[in-house]
């Protein structure tokens, strides 16, 4: 009643001049188009060239198809997001992360600077080039509708604590992929060790302010989740903002040998030599 | 060329496929592709074990070395793996039966449990966080399900190039799951039954020797109509299988009583 009576919309005229006066508000979390009209565009970046910029809202998720060699950048602005991630290769999809080859090709089970996101065929869908947080985990995947039940008493979608895999399953729909497409994701600022037991520890976040940066060495889809880490051991369904930026200029580009990071293993090379090979024979 | 297991014991008693794939050398030999040492070695101990949890068989399979296999586990039948040779990871997959879309989900098995290994107790959880199967009896350890299933392109990563040819547990989950219709989005980080991954303090992580041995068991009762892919692991370069591929013997029984975990 309140809100109705804010508003004439008793014809079509009235309706649409109401609707059209609701137009260029702002939000907290929205998307910012064009996006070099960012307002928290990332220090040391050309506004012109950003080509995603989006704050996400917690909750929440977004999705986008990035060019091969764009860079993107995850920012925790309130040390409470957690960025549950998935890529794909936006060229052939049944080409997706793969956690178990990202934890033992490079034989380290913590994501971090410098570390490979692999895909099941042995090439690399992007690189961590750069991250402040530390805390990231590629164990406990996203949360499930049954377990958020569990943990919140509600998971509906449209409620106040929607589980990571309902938005994947979304998200995923609306690049033409189903729920086998949503594979088990990594999880960006919230951490957790693993115990000589097994048992997993939470160091959850490191605060606020911290961000991750990658490089898409493909085609990318990247499916983003931004829900509580499942092992959240706090009552609440507690979630920050994701802040989300990725551009283009000349010095942003796949990993090539020239880059020292090609070099880092004798795997990670391997799987470099194996994603150019894949993208020269495509003319990519 | 085939041998016949000589074990009057199970039923169906299937055949161990012999490397055959050949190249006539310019000199005129024929030689395998395969290479030299991927079924086991003669005089291994082989120890092919009985059902974990009694009860009338219901099926009762030999997966060949290298081989797949896949069987229907019926709600409330439980499921034994024994490792006949021992250290051999057993690379397996599961899924709800009447609807695959519902699969096992590694993430959701440890986050549920709060750890990141299996062992007695460990409920196996779907991508929906559902219960497919509960391990009701095991004989090692802990079990792995971080490590993934070997394939020709991540081989290429951990030992080069020249390893490309090499048979894979992922080549085998295609050629298993095909047969249920399932295709390369229907793989997913999967259990090794067997293998052995530590996670070290610092994140190491890596397959080392195995905990197993011959005849050590693990069971599975399935909590709703589970379709079960394996893939007897057929990794040539790593201790996944003590570098000496051997049989694994899949059991099915309808227990006497319901049977709980740690009877």
């Amino acid at each position: 009643m309140a809100l109705a009576a804010d508003h004439s919309t008793d014809t079509v005229l009235n309706a649409r001049a109401d609707a059209r006066a609701q137009g260029g508000q702002v939000s907290d979390w929205m998307p910012y188009l064009p996006a070099s009209t960012s307002p928290f565009a990332p220090d040391g970046v050309d506004p012109e060239s950003l080509t995603w910029a989006e704050t996400v809202a917690p909750g929440s998720y977004t999705h986008k198809v990035l060019a091969r060699g764009t860079r993107f950048r995850l920012e925790d602005p309130t040390g409470e997001a957690c960025a549950h991630t998935l890529v794909y290769n936006a060229l052939e999809p049944t080409e997706r992360l793969n956690v178990a080859d990202t934890q033992k090709i490079p034989w380290q089970a913590y994501l971090g600077a410098g570390h490979p996101l692999l895909s099941g065929d042995g090439r690399v869908l992007a690189t961590i080039l750069a991250d402040t947080s530390g805390r990231h985990d590629a164990f406990c995947g996203t949360s499930t509708a049954a377990w958020n039940a569990l943990r919140y008493g509600t998971a509906l979608p449209e409620g106040p604590a929607p589980a990571g895999r309902d938005l994947f399953v979304k998200a995923a729909a609306k690049h033409g992929l189903g729920p086998a497409d949503v594979p088990p994701s990594v999880s960006f600022f919230q951490g957790v060790r693993v115990a000589e037991d097994g048992s997993f520890d939470w160091s959850g976040s490191s605060g606020a302010g911290t961000a991750v940066e990658l490089v898409a060495e493909l085609p990318l889809l990247v499916l983003i989740a931004n829900v509580p880490h499942p092992r959240d051991p706090r009552p609440e369904y507690i979630v920050g903002p994701l802040r989300v930026h990725a551009w283009r200029t000349p010095e942003t580009h796949p990993t090539t040998p020239a880059d020292e990071r090609f070099d880092a293993s004798p795997e990670v090379r391997r799987a470099y030599l194996n994603t150019l090979d894949y993208a020269e024979a495509r003319g990519l | 060329m085939t041998t016949t297991i000589d074990n009057p014991v199970m039923r169906p008693v299937t055949t161990v496929p012999v490397p055959v794939t050949t190249y006539l050398t310019p000199d005129g030999q024929l030689v395998s592709s395969v290479p030299v040492g991927a079924s086991y070695a003669d005089g291994t101990h082989l120890e092919w074990g009985d059902p974990l949890v009694p009860g009338a068989v219901v099926l009762d399979e030999q997966v060949a070395p290298r081989a797949s296999w896949s069987g229907v586990v019926r709600a409330g039948q439980v499921l034994t793996i024994v490792d006949v040779g021992g250290n051999q990871s057993g690379d397996c997959l599961l899924y709800n039966a009447d609807h695959t879309d519902e699969r096992y989900s590694a993430p959701d098995t440890l986050a549920w449990q709060d750890n990141a290994y299996i062992r007695t107790g460990t409920v196996l959880r779907s991508n929906l966080g559902r219960a497919l199967m509960t391990v009701v009896g095991n004989e090692i350890d802990r079990q792995d399900t971080i490590g993934g299933a070997c394939s020709r392109e991540s081989n290429t990563l951990r030992y080069g190039h020249h390893v490309m040819y090499h048979h894979g547990c992922r080549e085998n989950f295609l050629t298993e799951g095909a047969k249920h219709g399932l295709g390369m989005r229907d793989i997913v980080s999967n259990i090794n039954w067997f293998m052995n991954v530590p996670i070290e303090e610092d994140g190491a992580l890596g397959i080392v020797d195995g905990m197993s041995a011959p005849g050590r068991r693990v069971a599975l009762r399935a909590e709703i109509d589970t379709l079960v892919l394996i893939s007897n692991c057929p990794q040539m370069n790593n201790p996944c299988n003590d570098f000496n591929p051997t049989p694994l013997r899949m059991i099915v029984t309808e227990p006497d009583v319901d049977y709980e975990v740690g009877q």
